[in-house]
């Protein structure tokens, strides 16, 4: 019936868990789901609907005010090139059209492979390295030319899986812990 | 000669492990948290009050002082900033990353300080590693006992939540912030309430802290308030963390006592910034992030201090400072900024939501060698209607201030470089040939 796993499902009612007010948790639900899927499915937004207890049309009016969350499909490695200021002031202009080169898209668009999609972003918070990229919010950077065909490089061979893991898994460290027991976290909610 | 104060927020990044709970022990981690908890909240809040801690998110508000404001109510709540999203500014993304235990001291103190009933750690959704580091610490600390039930056997028990983000420049606004954290999209709240303290998260009191601001609590509390105030001049206390990027040699973040050093120390002294790439001539610099009006090189004597440089007419902001030299086409790097605030706006008020989009259209249409002489007057008279008067600090149309900072470099570039916007319209193309 669900459309998130079992073991999804138990990790999405322990955050639901964990705020005072359901809806809270609505944001983080939908990265849950994105790390299952790749990207937030229709299916996944019924789902957190009745997780948070909100309608699936609210999920979806929230989700797409964010950057983060894709409602349509995109590649394996979502590759986001900073072109704000620090990162034009390192020639990120320049670096972004050479991507749009050795990948074969434009911004926006995804290989025909399904592996890379590539993004232009605003400021990462990474301007000493500029300019900065980030493939699925891992950070590379300095880059030229050539790094970032090393990058691809690497990418497709399967040498960075441990540092970047599929679009939509972001944070692999689970809480383990917390002041309220399970009986506490029902009574409350 | 540069003087500076022994650093306070990042003693502890040079070590490889700086961000592990046994790292963090090691190096007076936590003492902080047991000495205030030997303290009435009372005075653990006199101690921030006499350090003068101005808060480091952007707006620098006295942290006391917010404290101070928090209606007394039975349910109320901490919440720490950490959507470090202002062009230019990677201070936070350190911390997070390389120093997450402090963070959550400071939290923890304040919310003693405060009375809280939760913490919640709003940090920016692209910030993964950060993300996981943060989640780690929480675990540690849990499990040390510095959160969760009667810390440290002191009676005093508190949650902590790390919250992430989903990418929205406007979630660093605290209360399009706490929109978000209720599971909204991030539209700032109408004021009045001006402050969260009165009516936050769920309609409760709540304090909005930034992760800059909450990392220098524990020193405050160890070494006293009056040892933080006695550092830097005036209003500007203790150290501030500065970033800074864009055409200098040694671009990066550096903690410096506040006010005791110029903007020319800072991008210029060897052991800084280290001077302009290539030996270039610097042409302007943005002092405070890209919401902040740009400065001419006849202000590189101005202290880092936030009075000084809000007195000659910008801001220091988020401590971020941009330098761009005579490689830059400033009518290029004008368009970024106002393209960046025309995508980020949330687009509730009109002024900020069409202006900040005809301006971008403006400006672009100019650096592409489309532009009219008219073009001048149209722009700045766009940037009248979103800040009547075009000055600084500006006169406020909408309900946050996103819309009032898009004109910022819009009307500094003009101001300082009208030449060359003049000589994109006589050209009809970039004359730097859109380089950089």
């Amino acid at each position: 019936m669900a459309h998130l796993s079992a073991e999804n499902l138990d990790r999405a009612r322990r955050l639901v868990a964990v705020y005072p007010k359901s809806r809270s948790a609505l944001i983080p639900l939908c990265h849950l789901a994105q790390s299952q899927d790749g990207y937030l499915t229709e299916e996944a937004m019924v789902d957190i609907a009745e997780l948070t207890g909100v309608t699936a049309a609210e999920v979806r009016g929230t989700a797409t005010f964010y950057d983060m969350l894709h409602t349509e499909p995109v590649g394996d490695y979502v590759i986001a090139m900073c072109t704000n200021i620090a990162c034009l002031l390192g020639g990120a202009y320049e670096l972004l059209e050479h991507a749009e080169g050795r990948l074969g898209v434009h911004i926006g668009q995804t290989t025909a492979d399904g592996n890379f999609t590539i993004e232009e972003a605003e400021c990462l918070a990474a301007c000493d390295t500029a300019p900065c990229v980030q493939v699925n919010h891992r950070f590379f950077g300095p880059l030229d030319g050539a790094g970032f065909d090393r990058l691809i490089d690497d990418l497709t061979a399967g040498r960075l899986v441990d540092q970047v893991p599929r679009h939509g898994v972001l944070n692999r460290v689970e809480r383990t812990v917390g002041l309220l027991t399970e009986n506490e976290s029902e009574a409350r909610a | 000669m540069i003087t500076n104060a022994d650093p306070i927020i990042t003693r502890r990044i040079a070590f490889e492990d700086s961000y592990t709970i046994e790292r963090y022990l090691a190096t007076g981690g936590y003492e902080g948290l047991r000495r205030a908890l030997t303290m009435t909240p009372e005075a653990v809040a006199e101690e921030v009050n006499k350090a003068s801690l101005l808060g480091r998110g952007g707006a620098g508000f006295p942290a006391g002082r917010k404290w101070s404001m928090l209606r007394q109510a039975p349910t109320s709540y901490l919440v720490v900033n950490g959507d470090e999203s202002e062009p230019a500014t990677f201070k936070d993304h350190l911390l997070i990353e390389r120093d997450p235990h402090q963070i959550i001291e400071g939290s923890l103190i304040t919310a003693y300080a405060i009375g809280a009933s939760q913490i919640f750690i709003f940090c920016r959704g692209e910030f993964a590693l950060g993300l996981e580091r943060l989640q780690a610490a929480c675990n540690e600390a849990y499990a040390y006992g510095a959160i969760g039930k009667n810390i440290f056997g002191a009676g005093f028990s508190i949650d902590l939540v790390i919250h992430p983000g989903a990418g929205a420049y406007i979630c660093g606004e605290e209360t399009a912030l706490l929109e978000s954290l209720e599971g909204k999209r991030g539209f700032p709240r109408i004021k009045p309430p001006f402050f969260p303290a009165v009516n936050g998260l769920y309609g409760q009191p709540t304090v909005v802290n930034n992760i800059e601001t909450m990392s220098n609590i524990p020193w405050i509390i160890l070494n006293g308030g009056d040892a933080f105030a006695a550092l830097g001049t005036g209003a500007s206390t203790g150290t501030r963390l500065f970033a800074l990027s864009g055409r200098v040699k040694r671009p990066g973040w550096y903690e410096l006592e506040m006010s005791k050093t110029t903007f020319r120390d800072l991008i210029f002294d060897p052991s800084l910034g280290g001077g302009i790439i290539d030996d270039g001539t610097i042409k302007a610099f943005i002092p405070g992030g890209v919401s902040a009006p740009w400065f001419g090189p006849d202000q590189l004597d101005l202290g880092l201090d936030q009075e000084a440089v809000g007195k000659a007419g910008s801001m220091l902001g988020s401590g971020s400072v941009v330098v761009m030299d005579d490689t830059t086409c400033v009518v290029r790097a004008a368009w970024r900024i106002t393209r960046f605030f025309h995508r980020e706006s949330c687009g509730q008020c009109t002024p900020c939501r069409e202006g900040g989009t005809w301006l971008e259209q403006i400006m672009r249409r100019i650096e592409e060698g489309g532009g009219r002489e008219s073009d001048l007057d149209l722009l700045m008279d766009v940037c009248d209607n979103i800040a009547p008067g075009v000055s600084w600090p500006p006169q406020q149309t909408t309900i946050c201030v996103l819309g009032p900072s898009i004109p910022s470099s819009i009307a500094s570039a003009i101001r300082m470089f009208r030449d060359e916007f003049l000589a994109h319209i006589e050209a009809g193309c970039c004359p730097m040939g859109g380089a950089r």
